[in-house]
């Protein structure tokens, strides 16, 4: 393990007067090893919050985390960056919260800037039910320790004056805020927890793509990959869209289904937003980013598919929405559009479980709202390989569905993540 | 855009005018089936990066149910059919073993 100099002020003063040529690589590039304790597949957010966690609270060390592409280049690099716990179920709750409270201090425990900036969260209510649904969201959440509160179309005015309160299809009736939810910066997330894994000795191999699973008597022995063969006693999927993909190597079925989601930015403009708002009656989220780009959330496809692009009749029904709701946006012209392969399940909740094979976990499902529970689930992915079970991971098990224990958060999340 | 043939009416429809129905061909399990195979049948979907079978609906044109073939990562469409068979045509396979030389169906 090399020493590696910390971030800090002192740093970049340090850094500053010798022409910035002292910066560290932000990880190793270890050449892949034939043997782990552990190996999770996938190094997005939530495989680089497993190892992290296995490393950190369970003192597992000799981890490998393979990724296919590169570093933070799936889902993790292509979300809106999100973070709220505003559910209603008690699961979701417990496990979203875990995670928002785990990014307030991110940038601190990884030393590495996240960005994590707690601006707030407004979800709009535009319909009667959806009305309903967020006062009851908003009393489910008071049990369960979330701060969240149901606030009048004055209020959503006031924290955001952008906003057309008087839509001619859906008024703004009101909105659930959550005002420790906000964003932080994607990529940082990955490149921090890449570091801090790297640090503890882990080895993060990337290009490094898995093509079979070696398995005998119900156990994985090991997996083949594009880099060679690499033996592990436990094995942790976390590749988010392509879970099918891996399931279907280690001889299982999932109820997954992959289908591709799209956001947009605009070109940037002078700070005009500083909450987050979703609207999920017209379907359509934005938030500005710290250069100024407006952050936009789009729609998902109804079908399978592997395209990391989505069908362009999404884009014009997600900025319909959006110009109604911010007339201002109607002159703003698009930058850069792009489509993740997100996983859904039958219920809209993730899977973290036991697979039939004794000791391979899977960490998938987190379908269009994954960035959030980054930190959250990694926790609970970790304490699960570690320990066999966890109290934030139990509900979310494979077999909720055969015994009927859904965790329903259709009604609560919607599309909108 | 993806443009489907509806085999019925021979419209050449865009995917706004169609709905999709998730994956084709699943068996409805017997009253007598074990909560495996329930749970199968209700939840566990074919989720290939490849040549997938589904189901969409000709919803603002003639409104029935068809099937069709599609690459899910190219999108290419290999074909469609009628709904009322309970596997792809021979016709339809063979043509997807010659664009997808490998290819075998599941």
């Amino acid at each position: 393990m090399q020493f590696r100099r910390r971030h800090s002020a002192f740093a970049i003063a340090r850094e500053a007067l010798r022409h910035h040529e002292g910066w560290q690589r932000t990880w190793e590039d270890r050449p892949l090893r034939r043997k782990y304790d552990a190996i999770i597949v996938g190094a997005g957010g939530h495989g680089l919050a497993t190892a992290y966690f296995l490393g950190k609270n369970h003192g597992l060390r000799n981890v490998a985390i393979l990724e296919k592409g590169w570093l933070g280049g799936g889902n993790t690099g292509r979300n809106t960056t999100i973070i709220r716990s505003n559910y209603l179920q008690d699961p979701s709750a417990a496990i979203y919260e875990k995670a928002r409270s785990l990014y307030e201090t991110m940038s601190q425990d990884l030393n590495y800037n996240v960005m994590f900036s707690p601006r707030g969260v407004i979800m709009l209510a535009q319909t009667h039910h959806e009305m309903r649904g967020y006062q009851r969201t908003a009393h489910a959440n008071a049990l369960q320790g979330v701060e969240t509160q149901w606030i009048s179309p004055q209020k959503v005015k006031e924290l955001c004056p952008i906003i057309n309160l008087d839509g001619p299809r859906y008024p703004v009736l009101g909105g659930l805020w959550q005002p420790r939810g906000g964003t932080a910066r994607h990529d940082a997330v990955a490149w921090g927890y890449a570091r801090a894994c790297s640090d503890m000795g882990m080895d993060v191999i990337q290009q490094c793509e898995v093509t079979g699973i070696r398995s005998s008597n119900g156990q994985v022995m090991g997996l083949e990959t594009s880099k060679g063969p690499v033996d592990c006693d436990k094995l942790g999927i976390v590749v988010a869209g392509h879970s099918g993909v891996l399931a279907e190597q280690a001889g299982f079925r999932l109820p997954v289904e992959s289908v591709a989601l799209q956001a947009l930015v605009s070109e940037p403009i002078k700070p005009c937003m500083d909450v987050v708002i979703m609207a999920n009656t017209v379907h359509g989220y934005m938030s500005q980013s710290d250069k100024g780009e407006m952050v936009i959330g789009g729609g998902a496809d109804g079908y399978n598919n592997y395209n990391q692009r989505g069908s362009f009749h999404h884009i014009e029904e997600t900025v319909r929405a959006l110009v109604e709701t911010f007339p201002m946006v109607s002159r703003l012209k698009m930058l850069r559009q792009w489509g993740g392969i997100v996983d859904m399940t039958g219920d809209r909740s993730p899977i973290i479980s036991k697979t039939p094979l004794g000791n391979c976990f899977i960490n998938c499902g987190w379908g269009t709202g994954g960035f959030k529970a980054i930190p959250g689930s990694g926790w609970a992915m970790a304490e699960l390989m570690a320990k066999g079970g966890s109290p934030l991971a139990d509900p979310f098990s494979l077999d909720r569905f055969r015994e009927g224990r859904f965790i329903d958060e259709s009604v609560a999340a919607g599309v909108a993540h | 855009m993806l443009i489907l043939t509806c085999p019925y009416c021979g419209v050449r429809a865009e995917e706004t005018e169609l709905a999709p129905g998730g994956e084709a061909h699943l068996k409805r399990v017997d009253p007598e089936g074990s909560p495996e195979a329930l749970e199968e049948y209700l939840f566990h979907r074919a989720n290939p990066k490849g040549v997938h079978f589904e189901r969409w609906r000709h919803a603002y044109g003639c409104g029935k149910w068809f099937l069709a073939a599609r690459d899910t990562v190219s999108m290419e469409v290999f074909g469609t059919y009628p709904a009322q068979i309970s596997e792809p045509p021979q016709e339809l396979i063979d043509t997807i073993r010659a664009r997808r030389p490998g290819w075998e169906p599941v």
